[in-house]
C-alpha cells in the first residue's frame, strides 16, 4: 500500500463509486438511520459484488460479517457484510437474503482473510454456511453442540445446556469404574 | 488535520526466517503437542492456543476461543435496549465506560437523539481515562510476562488512582454503567474534577518513568523488536484496527477520520509506528497515553466553562425523567413506566464504530419497532487481534508467543462476548 494518509473529517456521502462498482447487478438501495450506504443484492451475486467493491471502489477492509434472523418471516436470514474504504473514508453495507431450506452464501475469505472468524461465528450462531470457507467450524460454542443459539426459535435459557458436560462426565466415570474393576482382579 | 508522529529509532531489519537458523538443533524434527491455556497466565484470559513445538519453534498454531462465551448478543435480545448497558461493561472489562459510550452512540444514531454539549465532554473525558487505564493494563501485564515485574506494580499503582476517581464519580471502581441513552447519568462533581486534574497533571511524568524503564531497555527491545511483524497489507486484510493497525504506519483513527462526541474540537495527534512489530505497538500505546492525557485535560477545561449545563438529553420517548419529577407528576410517572417496561426504538439498522483502546469497537443494532431488540451485533476488535496470532507466530520461537499475545492486547470478555 503506497498512501497511508487518510482524509480527516466526516465520512464521504457520495455513493457514485459504489453504484459504478455494482453496475449490472440488481441492487436495491436501502435508507438506514446511520446514513451508511446500504444495498440489498441477490444472494448468488454477492461474491461478485464484494469482489468489485474491493477492486473497483477501494473497499479494502472488511469490518464485519454477521446476520439477522427474521423468524418467522420468510426468507428468515439476512446476511450482512460491512466494508470500509480507508482511502475514501466511506463505509458500505451489503445485505443478502439466502433461502430458508439451504442457507448458503459464498465466503469472502478469499478477498479478506480476516473475515474467517466472523464467518465462523455467523455459522455457529445462525447455521448459515459459507461456501468455500476452508475451516467452517464452530467458533464460540463447543464442537458437537446441536443448536444455533442466535436463531429466534432458540430459547434464551438454552436447550439441554449441560448435555455435552454430562456425556463427558459419564464417559469419565465409566473409565474410572473399569479401571477400578481391572485393579481389583 | 492529522499529523504524523515520528519516533526516534531506525526501522529494524525484516525478521530472518527462524527455521534456517535452527537447522543444526539436535532435537529438531521431534514434534511436541502443546496446549497453551485456557488457564495460562500469559494468555491474558481464557484463550487456548494449540500448537506443535519443533524444538523451540512453533508450528500449526490454532487459536481456540469461546471459553468465556456468555451469549451477550442473545441476552440483549431478551433484556431490551436500556437494560443491556450493564452487560456492555462486561465485554472489555478493563474499559467499561468506553463500551457504554459505543453502545449508547449506536442507539442514539438509531433513535436520532442529540447529546447535550456537556454530556459529550464528560463522555470524552471518561473514554480517554478508560483508554489510559486500558493501556496501563497492557503495559503492566506485558511487562510482567516479559520479566519487567516493576512495570506491573507501577502501572497498577497509576490505574488505582484512576479507579479512585471513577469510584468517587460513579460509585463503582469497575463495571461503572454510567452512560445512558442521551448522555451520562449525572454531572461531574467539582471535587472529582479536582482529583482527576491532579492525577492527569502528574501522569505525564509517570509515563516518562515507564519509558525510562522500558524503551531503551536491552531486554525489552530484544524481546519485542522484529517480533510479530504485521505489514500494512496484512493489517488491512486481517481487519486489524487500533494500535495494532497504527503500529504498521497506517494513520487511521476514528477519532480523527469519523469524529464522534465532538472529538474534532480537541487538539491531539495520532501516533503511528513504522514496521508494525511488538515494539512499534508498545511505542504507539505509550504515546497514546500522553495524547489521551492531553485530551482529558482539554475536556476538564471545557467542563469548567460549562458548569450547570445539561448532561442528559430531554426526550421522554427514550430517556428517563428526573427522579423528583417522577415523584410529583403523573405524566412523568407514566413516561418512566413506559421507558422501563417498554422502550421502543425506531425500525431500522444502525452501526456505530468508536476508537476503543483495542481498535474499532462497533455496535450494529437492528430494531423492528417493538421493545424486543431484533439484533445487537458487537464488532469486537479483540476477536480480530486473536485471529492473526497463528499467522504471526508460525515458525517463530516459543518465547515470542508471550510477547506477541501481550502486544496484540485483547481481553477475552470482548472476544468471546
Amino acid at each position: 500500500m503506497s498512501s497511508t494518509v487518510t482524509p480527516a473529517g466526516t465520512p464521504a456521502v457520495d455513493t457514485e463509486a459504489i453504484a459504478a462498482a455494482l453496475e449490472g447487478i440488481t441492487t436495491k438501495w436501502i435508507t438506514t438511520p446511520d446514513g451508511i450506504p446500504t444495498v440489498e443484492l441477490p444472494v448468488e451475486r454477492v461474491h461478485e459484488a464484494l469482489t468489485r467493491l474491493k477492486t473497483n471502489a477501494e473497499f479494502e477492509f472488511c469490518t464485519l460479517v454477521t446476520a439477522i434472523d427474521h423468524f418467522p418471516a420468510s426468507p428468515r436470514f439476512q446476511v450482512i457484510w460491512q466494508l470500509l474504504s480507508l482511502a475514501r473514508n466511506q463505509r458500505v453495507r451489503v445485505y443478502a437474503r439466502p433461502s430458508d431450506d439451504d442457507a448458503v452464501v459464498a465466503t469472502c475469505t478469499d478477498l479478506w482473510p480476516g473475515a474467517a472468524f466472523s464467518e465462523r461465528e455467523c455459522f455457529d450462531m445462525f447455521g448459515i454456511r459459507f461456501a468455500g470457507h476452508v475451516n467452517l467450524r464452530r467458533l464460540l460454542m463447543p464442537d458437537g453442540y446441536d443448536h444455533h443459539p442466535l436463531r429466534k426459535d432458540f430459547p434464551h435459557q438454552g436447550i439441554q445446556p449441560d448435555r455435552l458436560y454430562r456425556e463427558w462426565d459419564a464417559e469419565r466415570r465409566g473409565q474410572w469404574e473399569s479401571e477400578k474393576d481391572g485393579g481389583s482382579q | 488535520m492529522t499529523t504524523t508522529h515520528t519516533f526516534e529509532y531506525k526501522p529494524g531489519e525484516p525478521p530472518a526466517d527462524a527455521r534456517g537458523e535452527y537447522d543444526d538443533d539436535p532435537i529438531h524434527g521431534e514434534v511436541m503437542q502443546l496446549n497453551m491455556g485456557p488457564q495460562h497466565p500469559a494468555t491474558h484470559g481464557v484463550l487456548q492456543l494449540q500448537l506443535e513445538l519443533d524444538g523451540e519453534l512453533m508450528r500449526n498454531i490454532n487459536a481456540v476461543v469461546g471459553f468465556l462465551h456468555r451469549g451477550k448478543e442473545k441476552t440483549c435480545e431478551s433484556l431490551g435496549w436500556a437494560k443491556f448497558f450493564p452487560h456492555t461493561d462486561r465485554l472489555d472489562y478493563v474499559q467499561p465506560l468506553m463500551n457504554n459510550v459505543g453502545y449508547a452512540l449506536a442507539l442514539e444514531q438509531l433513535a436520532g437523539i442529540e447529546v447535550p454539549e456537556r454530556g459529550q465532554v464528560i463522555r470524552v473525558l471518561l473514554m480517554e481515562v478508560s483508554r489510559i487505564a486500558s493501556h496501563l493494563i497492557y503495559l503492566g501485564t506485558t511487562g510482567i510476562d516479559l520479566g519487567a515485574v516493576t512495570m506491573f506494580f507501577n502501572t497498577f499503582k497509576e490505574r488505582e488512582k484512576i479507579y479512585n476517581v471513577l469510584d468517587a464519580y460513579t460509585g463503582h471502581r469497575m463495571n461503572n454503567t454510567y452512560v445512558r441513552i442521551g448522555g451520562v447519568y449525572s454531572d461531574v462533581d467539582t471535587s472529582v474534577e479536582g482529583m482527576l486534574r491532579e492525577f492527569l497533571q502528574q501522569f505525564e511524568a509517570q509515563v516518562d518513568e515507564f519509558e525510562s524503564l522500558l524503551t531503551s531497555n536491552r531486554i525489552w527491545y530484544d524481546r519485542n523488536r522484529n517480533v510479530g511483524v504485521i505489514t500494512q497489507e496484512q493489517a488491512m486484510a486481517w481487519s486489524l484496527t487500533g494500535p495494532n493497525m497504527r503500529g504498521t504506519g497506517i494513520e487511521w483513527d476514528l477519532r480523527k477520520t469519523q469524529p464522534y462526541s465532538g472529538y474534532e474540537d480537541y487538539d491531539f495527534e495520532v501516533p503511528v509506528g513504522t514496521i508494525g512489530d511488538c515494539y512499534d505497538r508498545y511505542l504507539v500505546r505509550v504515546e497514546e497515553m500522553r495524547q489521551s492525557t492531553k485530551i482529558a485535560l482539554q475536556a476538564l477545561d471545557r467542563l469548567a466553562d460549562s458548569r450547570g449545563a445539561d448532561v442528559l438529553a430531554e426526550d421522554r420517548r427514550y430517556i428517563l425523567p428526573p427522579r423528583q419529577l417522577v415523584q410529583s407528576s403523573m405524566e412523568e410517572l407514566i413516561h418512566q413506566f413506559k421507558i422501563v417496561t417498554d422502550l421502543r426504538l425506531p425500525r431500522g439498522e444502525a452501526y456505530f464504530g468508536i476508537e476503543s483502546s483495542k481498535g474499532e469497537l462497533g455496535f450494529l443494532v437492528a430494531s423492528d419497532g417493538t421493545s424486543d431488540p431484533l439484533r445487537c451485533h458487537i464488532r469486537a476488535p479483540g476477536l480480530m487481534n486473536v485471529q492473526i496470532i497463528p499467522l504471526l507466530a508460525e515458525g517463530r520461537l516459543f518465547s515470542d508467543m508471550v510477547a506477541l499475545i501481550g502486544s496484540l492486547d485483547f481481553v477475552m470478555g470482548e472476544v468471546d462476548r
